[in-house]
């Protein structure tokens, strides 16, 4: 009885699937020779194959339901996810991260300058994911507009090596520091909103960022963009482009830790409670005395540090900086990385934005379906882990006694 | 008697709407009073204009400093300020912080006592890490006292409704109020969770000294808990005094059951 139901089930999603891919998968026209080659075997292959997922699918969702049950009945196994458990177990977890400071470290020495490349840029993306996790991921403002600071920090460099000709470590400060005056001044106006309004108005924004450097070419060079960007010299010794390239490397992992440091100090202190609380329910935040107003300025301000900052190294990584390089798709990629490797959890974000970023590069085979399969896997994630890959956790307290208490993990 | 709160005059206008109509009220220091009223009459308006969450149209909202015996005004203060300064609410459909843990509820409540800026919270000096365990341990403290200390690790939304309740309480105790403002505490709670929480809420008084507003519709609890009752309908005051004298009041029996027609 119960498996003829889940039969017919998996029957009506087979033949909407042949329905719905009917026009494009059977029929071709060939206007050439005006015939219409009728492709039954791709109908047959469509609803076998469908009939098939449809099958898969339900299991796992019946398997994923089990397991709500059983996490909210306190059944569940100890814990959480597996992957939390591997975290959690000091065992794997140490040596783990041992391994992987030691590859990231001899990393450009066993690979190619192609592929320590590739690995900048990653990290780049771990950086803006880790900036833009404190606006999304803790204090639950949703910026779509986010790309806008990772310009104002790149065109910081630029410009104010062309004129004043500053390098790029005394750049990366004021990149970081224009980034955070940026992040205020799109926090003032949009104070009072929430949700879809704040979504809108940041897209605005960070569509306003991109077309005043499209056409103000007095300022910005306008479309063109502007090219010879020194990249970063050691204590005032130029560099070849090899050397450069690993040095940027370096400076990254250095830039990606004290993110991380800093991210994870913030989230776990005075002000990252408020942004939680912040996300969680603006009026009772505000009865309970917190200042909304203040708590979402430096929640814009502190996430927009860090993309002021990548945009520093990204300047000076492609020497060139123009206005095509941050559209809202970059946004909307980074967004991604946040939601994917798990809201306001850093070592989640740090797993998306590799995922998201390597995953494209290394299989440029499927280049065709990168979309395909971008759009796929958010789908199934939503699904199947709303948490994202890692999704984040609530710190533990211990307590031994009635007056004494312990730290937690 | 020396009051804590004093409004006078109040009026709040929603467009062409008059919700509230100059009402007075005043609440004496370690008193509970309680303020009734059939559904709609305003009495949640009455507790957002005091609280800041919406200014009030006219009147004034005046609260004693802490400390001292004067009285300030605080209308048009904000909500964070006007907790600041000492008074905490609870809200009439529960308002958690749901996905934070119990104690991170509570710590939220101690925030506004806390001073950690972005520095302190980056560089974790000594003062940081100290304001934040004590922080750690008032909060455990009370939770301990509302006998929440069996959840303290346990989401706010995975709490049994009473719990849930008593959470809310817990948290507006964290931010140190001389005057508590509980809507509906009793809301949605059978006959022995409201027996605990009327022992609570004496209790709180009692022992930390704290004076009570309360908007309750249980009419049993009321009735014990207060000691003055302010009656409200359509935005207007009808009524004050002791439990006794609201019982027999006719006007208050005319607003709840409606007029006895003449034969």
């Amino acid at each position: 009885m119960f498996a003829f139901d889940r039969i017919k089930k998996a029957l009506l999603v087979s033949v909407w699937f042949m329905f719905l891919t009917f026009p494009i998968l059977v029929i071709r026209i060939n206007p050439v020779e005006r015939t219409v080659e009728w492709r039954w075997i791709n109908m047959l292959l469509i609803g076998v194959g469908s009939f098939f997922l449809s099958f898969v699918w339900h299991y796992f969702i019946r398997r994923r339901e089990a397991g709500v049950r059983r996490a909210e009945t306190g059944e569940g196994p100890e814990g959480g996810t597996p992957a939390r458990r591997i975290l959690k177990n000091k065992k794997i977890y140490r040596p783990a991260l041992a391994v992987a400071g030691i590859f990231a470290l001899v990393f450009p020495f066993l690979f190619s300058l192609y592929q320590t490349n590739i690995m900048i840029s990653a990290l780049i993306y771990v950086m803006l994911g880790l900036g833009l996790n404190i606006v999304v991921g803790l204090a639950g403002l949703l910026d779509l507009g986010y790309v806008a600071f990772y310009a104002v920090g790149a065109y910081a460099y630029a410009l104010l090596n062309y004129h004043f000709g500053l390098t790029f470590w005394m750049a990366l400060p004021i990149g970081a520091g224009l980034g955070a005056v940026f992040g205020i001044l799109l926090g003032f106006p949009v104070l009072r909103l929430r949700g879809d309004y704040l979504a809108i108005v940041t897209l605005g924004f960070g569509e306003i960022i991109r077309i005043i450097l499209e056409n103000w070419n007095e300022f910005s060079f306008g479309p063109s963009g502007i090219s010879n960007i020194p990249r970063p010299s050691l204590f005032g010794i130029d560099l070849s482009v090899h050397d450069a390239t690993i040095y940027i490397y370096y400076v990254m992992i250095g830039l990606c830790l004290l993110t991380i440091f800093v991210v994870n100090r913030l989230q776990d202190s005075r002000i990252g409670r408020a942004w939680i609380a912040l996300r969680e329910d603006e009026i009772a935040c505000q009865a309970m005395g917190i200042d909304k107003a203040k708590t979402k300025l430096t929640a814009f301000a502190l996430g927009a540090t860090w993309a002021g900052m990548s945009g520093v190294v990204f300047a000076a990584k492609t020497t060139f900086v123009n206005p095509a390089s941050f559209t809202i798709w970059e946004s909307i990629i980074i967004l991604c990385i946040v939601v994917l490797g798990g809201m306001g959890s850093i070592v989640g974000v740090i797993a998306g934005a590799l995922v998201l970023i390597l995953m494209p590069e290394y299989l440029r085979a499927f280049s065709e379906y990168r979309m395909l399969a971008f759009g796929v896997v958010l789908v199934v994630m939503m699904v199947f882990r709303p948490g994202g890959l890692i999704p984040n956790v609530r710190r533990i307290y211990t307590f031994t006694d009635a007056a004494e208490s312990g730290k937690g993990d | 008697m020396e009051s804590v709160l004093k409004v006078h005059n109040l009026g709040m206008n929603f467009g062409g709407l008059r919700a509230l109509d100059s009402v007075d009220l005043d609440v004496g220091k370690h008193e509970i009073v309680a303020l009734i009223g059939p559904n709609g009459a305003g009495k949640t308006t009455f507790f957002n204009c005091v609280t800041g969450i919406y200014p009030p149209t006219e009147g004034d909202v005046l609260i004693s400093v802490r400390g001292k015996g004067e009285l300030k005004r605080i209308n048009g203060m904000k909500p964070n300020k006007v907790t600041e300064k000492g008074l905490a609410r609870t809200f009439q459909n529960i308002r958690l912080f749901s996905n934070m843990t119990v104690l991170e509820n509570v710590m939220i409540g101690r925030h506004c006592r806390m001073h950690a800026g972005i520095l302190g919270a980056v560089f974790r000096g000594r003062s940081t890490v100290r304001e934040e365990q004590s922080a750690v341990q008032e909060s455990y403290a009370i939770l301990e006292k509302m006998g929440l200390a069996p959840f303290v690790n346990d989401f706010a939304k995975n709490l049994p409704y009473g719990a849930q309740r008593r959470l809310e309480i817990a948290r507006a105790m964290a931010t140190e109020p001389f005057l508590l403002l509980l809507d509906e505490p009793a809301a949605g709670m059978n006959p022995y969770e409201t027996r605990e929480l009327d022992e609570l809420i004496q209790r709180i008084r009692h022992e930390e000294e704290i004076s009570i507003l309360l908007i309750e519709h249980d009419m049993k609890l009321v009735m014990s808990l207060s000691d003055r009752i302010f009656v409200v309908d359509y935005g207007r005051k009808i009524a004050q005094g002791t439990p006794a004298q609201i019982r027999d009041n006719p006007d208050v029996i005319k607003a709840y059951l409606g007029e006895e027609r003449d034969a």
